[in-house]
């Protein structure tokens, strides 16, 4: 299978942006990945724009082509949405555009604009990746989904929340150099520990902020990159999707994700690789225990052994295993159709060395992205690799 | 609240209204409940309609401090997942604190109005 070349990336600062509209993010973030490719929008075959919750925000559906516009060409387009995994599912979509032949050259990202509606409405607006029926109407929101599944993980495996503690405080420490990030602010396991409750055990400061932002790749195969002369350091080796029930109450076990595994073995085998060969990795940690769910979810670790990988260091930028050296979602921020594109982003920045955390993961030549939608019903994993 | 209703959902909580609770079951003993045609988990389409057990057991349960603005009167409150034999249902436990509210305990399930809306909501009664 011929490698799809990550040619070029953009994207906004992530952060409260209230007062700009969703097709100027895109715009900005998708004219830089143009510019950085160095090709120009009569280039691009397609479009595959993430999006979760923009008919609420913004009242928009049929969003694809506002995209394609902010590119400048009215090339072919569609809206993926898969609630937070949104980009990550449009990124996959445009992998097998390119491998396929159909398309040469293609932008796959994704926008999401929330902070214009405020918390209350943001809050009504992400709880949609949840089940109307069983679990909305029962009270649940976003954080009390994952608050379900910490309960249920600590009941399983044990663990407490100051070991959720050191994962924000670490994503926290690794965003305080990234400009792009929403946060870049230092914070203690006190901090955390003693934040507001949003739903227990988790509090404010396990959860991901409301943010604003744009982020687009421009994909092209192989030989597009070859013919074009186009700098070609980082492709994407393998893709991988899951998949599991919509409702937490459908699933029998909810301290584990296999809709991540599944992803993530399909992409492995896709790339020719194992968990043993990943040098670094983004994983989808909208909530503290969510970082825990992925690592365990991509094989990183076993079973109950995920929660204590910040406490000892593991997963810390000098640790053995880096994780979400961006700060994450918790730290980066997290505009939910965004969110996959911009994780790509960050792991090919760090992979060629141009991230400002890259110093910490000098020698890695393969690297992970792990995209997550609703309680892990929609999952996407993408393997990265140096080369050239 | 609206008139319109949600077809086979609302005839459950009509049932569970009525003390006449059900759950759908399909032939390899998945629970699940309405609306379905057909069992995720195996693909079977002989979904036969159960008596729901009369007493559930919490699985897992949060105290929401931070709710949708539909439950803005009632917060904060605990919702939990309980399972019901081979099915699993999710619901706000009514006039309970967090810490009265344990994995492994006993409810009731029950249809009551919820504080803000007053819209049909799947209540718990810790037992
Ligand atoms: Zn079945």
């Amino acid at each position: 299978m011929s490698n799809t070349i990550i040619a070029g990336t953009g994207m906004t600062p992530f952060g409260p942006h209230q007062d700009r509209t969703g097709r100027d993010m895109f715009a900005a973030a998708g004219r830089a990945a143009l510019d950085d490719a160095g090709l120009e929008p009569e280039d691009v075959d397609e479009v595959f724009y993430g999006n979760f919750v923009g008919t609420i925000t913004e009242n928009q559906g049929h969003q694809g082509p506002i995209a394609a516009e902010a590119l400048g060409t009215t090339a072919p387009s569609r809206r993926v949405e898969s609630a937070c995994a949104s980009s990550g599912a449009a990124i996959r979509d445009a992998v097998r555009a390119v491998r396929s032949g159909d398309s040469d050259v293609v932008v796959a990202g994704g926008m999401e604009r929330m902070s214009n509606v405020g918390t209350a409405g943001a809050t009504d607006a992400l709880a949609r990746a949840a089940d109307d029926l069983h679990e909305i109407r029962a009270g649940i929101t976003f954080p009390a989904a994952y608050a379900l599944m910490a309960q249920a993980y600590f009941d399983r495996f044990g663990g407490s929340h100051e070991d959720l503690a050191h994962i924000a405080v670490k994503n926290h420490e690794n965003a305080l150099v990234n400009d792009h990030a929403h946060f870049q602010q230092a914070i203690s396991v006190d901090d955390v520990i003693e934040a507001p409750e949003v739903a227990a055990p988790l509090g404010l400061y396990d959860a991901c902020p409301i943010s604003d932002g744009g982020a687009a790749l421009v994909l092209t195969s192989a030989e597009y990159a070859a013919e074009h002369d186009l700098e070609t350091t980082v492709a994407i080796t393998g893709s991988g999707h899951g998949g599991d029930t919509m409702a937490l109450q459908d699933r029998r076990e909810l301290a584990k994700t296999p809709a991540t595994r599944d992803a993530a073995e399909e992409a492995y085998d896709d790339a020719d690789v194992g968990p043993s060969d990943v040098d670094l990795v983004e994983v989808h940690d909208c909530f503290t225990i969510a970082e825990v769910l992925a690592l365990e979810g991509l094989g990183l670790y076993s079973y109950g052994e995920g929660i204590g990988a910040a406490r000892r260091g593991e997963t810390c930028r000098d640790g053995r295993l880096p994780v979400n050296l961006s700060g994450g979602l918790k730290a980066k921020g997290h505009p939910v159709g965004a969110t996959g594109a911009a994780q790509l982003i960050a792991v090919a920045s760090l992979l060629e060395g141009s991230h400002p955390r890259a110093d910490a993961v000098e020698d890695a030549t393969l690297g992970v992205a792990h995209n997550a939608g609703g309680t892990v019903a929609s999952a996407t994993v993408h393997v990265l690799e140096v080369v050239a | 609240m609206s008139d319109v209703r949600d077809g086979a959902f609302d005839e459950f909580l009509d049932a569970l209204e009525e003390g006449d609770g059900y759950y759908l079951e399909c032939s390899n003993g998945h629970g699940l409940l309405p609306p379905r045609r057909v069992c995720p988990h195996c693909g079977d389409r002989e979904l036969t309609r159960r008596p729901l057990p009369a007493t559930g057991e919490i699985v897992t349960h949060t105290s929401v401090a931070v709710p949708t603005p539909q439950f803005d009167d009632d917060a904060p409150y605990v919702t939990a997942i309980a399972s019901f034999g081979p099915v699993r249902i999710t619901g706000i436990v009514a006039d309970a604190d967090r810490t009265d509210v344990e994995i492994g305990q006993p409810v009731a399930v029950d249809v009551e109005a919820n504080a803000t809306t007053g819209e049909r909501t799947i209540t718990f009664r810790l037992q």
